[in-house]
């Protein structure tokens, strides 16, 4: 009886057992013939049925299969499978991310078919180079015209605008140290104002932020919903929310915007290496360009642009010169300097 | 029995100890993985910015718990010590906040109190982003949490203690202070340290709504996510464990005093009715249970129209998951099996865990160290686990590295994520049965599994399923501690809730986060029929 009921309580346990490792394995053993590739991304997760199902057009024989999260997560999810890496091809991540995973010597070099065609701010400078560009994302702010004109707020025309008293507590910006959109405009604007100006400039705009966020696509949103009248965000949110019913305008500061792009690589480890050159062949050709032309209105071959619903024609020109490099070797110093000036004195405003 | 502990010890090893250790390590490495002393704790502790956040956790979590924790007990109390009516409906109102992803009370406070809010006038002009749309949130999010340990802790009660004070003439009130709190004395030291450990390590709320208010579980957010500086993120987390490990000393000096009050020869208490008592907890509990749903409607009704708050029609849109993308509809079935998995694996595993912790005899050193392990998750935030994992079963020496990215290693990590309520749960249970049960049987020869199956499991059955029910809806809603791990194949619903916030489009998470909801509310109610079901199979003994 005794003996029975222990034999009971091993089967039950045996059961479990068996049946997690069961749909386990179930989930990794199923092997299509064709070749797969793991592709990490951050593109918006709605198009990438879009971009597998082009790509497939051209290469029915590749699966993609997609691992898609934030920048930051896959940005981080990268860097610690640097050990034993997961993915075969990064394919739409920015480009300051893979500024950190190259000398980490975690990028395989290679040059796609092609390449020549692309602007040469849109490519690693090395030959073959590290990571070759998609598209570009613009700083821009989203202007909430409903709740400007119940608070009687002007709409501002540059980012100098931002620092006036009358915009006390009415502007949302991400936080630098959380979100890249962030840290783009931070160094933006010590580009364009010097360092001394850029943060004597960050201070006085310091004393008109509503509140910092942790993610780049909230203060668009959050203007959106009138929240905060006033979001520094980027024009693919800007365009969207506009397009989902948000009273908003997109304002593009007249001193130039910053900006970072989306960009491929192959990642150093993958087993399929030739069907991931393929791939990055593809994601340079006229066909890709024109699918991330229909959500990106600068792609990496820009005379290829076309203009998109709700934003200017010459969005190339709103660009700053922005140099990447240095961006990256003075990430760390930028962001403890931003910390210890907005970071510490955090108290929300009454 | 030595066997039994050290299979399931290694479990927590394994899940939890492995992977934590070689995360942590991380805090004394360099960013080329050299080892550089306490170099990066020295930094940390001359930089304002980072070290001002211990302060701020320490105000938002003691907040939290002092209203959170008396709210729980008045709440639990009403429902196991007085006759007030609808006490069913008002637990299943109570457990509402478990069953809905982290997230939600976070977007629910802005539609409720932000900018635009529809009821932001009872703020009296304060801004929700900061420390009071965090405190709101947190107390959400842990009063269900601290009302589970409560209510197991009050479950049970000797009648003939209260039978002896009503005849030595004992005020009401005195009954309460001198028999009802002090038997309830456990659950309530351990609720506080759920709730304070569930605040401290929550990113959710902070980052939703917390503004630019600083908290140690933003801090690992942004140091690992922002920054990719594992090791800042590291120090961080190592800060954040020191409230668990005082958890666990004062845990374990508590203890030392308890004394089991359900005596083998106690008679089950039975409450009568109290008609001003009773009416009081009504309004008590409805005031509390109407706060509860309305986070919930405001969040259904926001899933539900076209584009808060300019455009007020109704539209079935933003349920067309497929089109926003998250991982659609897809998505949402992984998660349910994530979710019954989880349930099944965790309940076995936590239960039996916890009797060894209890009820084993011998081998003291082996259950102190078992017990310090099964205290631990609740104080590990999610995000740093995820990574850990990441480390740990993707290191190319690992034999256990095809686990990775697998249905699996989701699994594993839930439970372990979610190892400390349940484990805290089974042994407020375990612990008002009187060892003499064992004592008894162990002088009958009989075998300690015996007793287990015969005494130990039906008398915690309740409890059992409680477990079962918890790990079930967290594997549902939770999204830290799975999203470094879930791969191509096993995206889940609770991290579409994320994404879709992330990139705007919020009346879609708040749609996703719903159906998360409804799965649960139906989980929810299959486990009251079977609990219903086995309270007339097996409880019968708690009644006169």
């Amino acid at each position: 009886m005794a003996h029975g009921t222990l034999v009971r309580l091993g089967a039950v346990l045996v059961c479990v057992a068996i049946v997690v490792a069961a749909i386990g394995f179930a989930s990794t053993t199923v092997r299509a013939a064709k070749a797969t590739l793991n592709v990490y991304t951050a593109v918006e997760a709605d198009d990438l049925k879009k971009y597998a199902a082009r790509f497939n057009e051209d290469h029915p024989d590749i699966e993609i299969k997609w691992v898609r999260d934030s920048t930051g997560v896959i940005t981080a999810k990268l860097l610690a499978e640097k050990a034993n890496p997961q993915a075969d091809v990064i394919w739409g991540l920015a480009a300051t991310s893979l500024l950190v995973l190259k000398p980490d010597g975690m990028l395989v070099p290679y040059a796609p078919k092609g390449l020549e065609r692309l602007d040469t701010q849109f490519r690693d400078k090395d030959n073959p180079p590290a990571w070759v560009g998609m598209d570009a994302w613009v700083a821009a702010l989203c202007f909430n015209t409903v709740e400007a004109q119940k608070k009687n707020l002007p709409k501002p025309a540059s980012w100098k605008d931002l620092i006036k008293p009358v915009y006390k507590g009415t502007i949302v910006m991400p936080n630098p140290a959380s979100s890249g959109t962030g840290f783009l405009d931070v160094t933006s604007w010590l580009q364009l104002f010097g360092e001394a100006e850029g943060w004597k400039y960050m201070d006085a705009l310091h004393q008109n932020i509503g509140v910092y966020t942790h993610s780049g696509s909230k203060p668009c949103t959050m203007a959106g919903a009138g929240e905060y009248p006033i979001g520094v965000s980027f024009e693919f949110r800007a365009a969207r929310q506009k397009r989902q019913g948000a009273p908003i305008d997109i304002v593009f500061p007249s001193e130039g915007s910053g900006w970072d792009m989306e960009a491929t690589a192959i990642v150093k480890g993958t087993k399929n290496l030739e069907s991931a050159r393929t791939l990055l062949d593809w994601s340079v050709s006229d066909k890709a360009m024109k699918l991330y032309n229909e959500g990106y209105a600068v792609v990496a071959i820009s005379k290829m642009s076309k203009p998109i619903e709700f934003l200017p024609d010459n969005m190339l020109q709103h660009m700053i010169k922005n140099d990447f490099q240095w961006a990256a070797v003075n990430r760390a110093k930028i962001l403890t300097e931003w910390e210890k000036r907005y970071g510490a004195k955090s108290e929300p405003k009454k | 029995m030595r066997a039994f502990i050290g299979v399931i010890g290694l479990y927590l090893v394994v899940a939890l100890a492995l992977p934590l250790g070689l995360m942590l390590g991380k805090s004394l490495q360099g960013s080329r993985d050299e080892f550089v002393g306490l170099a990066n704790y020295i930094r940390y502790f001359s930089t304002p910015a980072l070290f001002q956040s211990i302060g701020n956790s320490l105000w938002i979590a003691i907040l939290s718990t002092a209203i959170t924790v008396p709210a729980a007990f008045a709440y639990a109390y009403a429902l196991t010590r007085t006759r007030m009516p609808l006490r069913g409906l008002f637990k299943t109102t109570a457990l509402v906040p478990i069953l809905v992803p982290s997230l939600l009370p976070g977007l629910a406070l802005v539609y409720l109190f932000g900018n635009q809010g529809l009821i932001k006038g009872l703020l009296l002009g304060h801004g929700i982003y900061g420390p009071i749309g965090i405190v709101m949130a947190e107390a959400f999010t842990t009063f269900p949490h601290a009302l589970l340990i409560i209510l197991a802790a009050l479950a049970l009660a000797d009648a003939r203690l209260y039978e002896a004070a009503v005849a030595l003439r004992a005020s009401p009130a005195r009954i309460f202070w001198t028999v009802t709190l002090p038997g309830a004395r456990y659950g309530l030291i351990s609720a506080t340290f759920v709730v304070f450990t569930t605040v401290i390590t929550d990113f959710g709320a902070p980052k939703v709504i917390g503004g630019q208010y600083n908290v140690l579980a933003t801090d690992v957010y942004k140091q690992v996510i922002g920054q990719q500086n594992f090791q800042m993120g590291a120090v961080v987390s190592v800060i954040l464990l020191i409230p668990a490990i005082l958890a666990f000393v004062v845990d374990r000096a508590v203890r030392r005093r308890q004394v089991a009050l359900l005596s083998a020869r106690a008679v089950p208490y039975e409450p009568t009715p109290t008609r001003g008592l009773d009416l009081a907890m009504l309004a008590y509990c409805t005031v509390i249970g109407m706060a509860i749903l309305s986070i919930v409607a405001v969040s259904q009704f926001a899933a539900l129209v076209k584009f808060f708050p300019y455009n007020l029609t109704l539209t079935w849109a933003h349920y067309d998951f497929d089109t926003k993308g998250g991982g659609g509809w897809a998505s949402y079935s992984n998660s349910i099996r994530l979710a019954l998995l989880t349930g099944a694996v965790g309940t076995v595993i936590v239960f039996a865990g916890a009797y060894l912790v209890e009820k084993a005899r011998g081998f003291a050193l082996g259950r102190a160290l078992f017990h310090f392990l099964a205290m631990l998750p609740m104080a590990v935030p999610g995000l740093v686990l995820g990574l850990a994992y990441i480390f740990f079963f993707n290191a190319p020496a690992n034999p256990l590295n095809v686990l990775y990215r697998t249905m699996t290693i989701l699994v594993v990590n839930t439970v372990v994520h979610f190892y400390t309520v349940g484990h805290l749960t089974a042994l407020t249970a375990l612990r008002q049965m009187d060892p003499e049960f064992e004592t008894v049987s162990a002088s009958l020869k009989q075998p300690f599994y015996r007793t287990f199956w015969r005494v130990t499991v039906p008398v915690c059955l309740p409890s059992t399923l409680d477990i079962a029910i918890y790990m079930f809806v967290n594997a549902m809603t939770t999204v830290s501690g799975v999203v470094f791990i879930y791969g191509p194949t096993t995206e889940l619903a609770s991290i579409s809730v994320l994404n879709m916030d992330d990139t705007g489009e919020i009346a879609s998470a708040a749609a996703m986060a719903m159906m998360i909801f409804y799965t649960n509310v139906a989980a929810r109610g299959l486990h009251l029929i079977l609990a219903r079901w086995l309270e007339h199979r097996t409880q019968a003994w708690r009644r006169r």
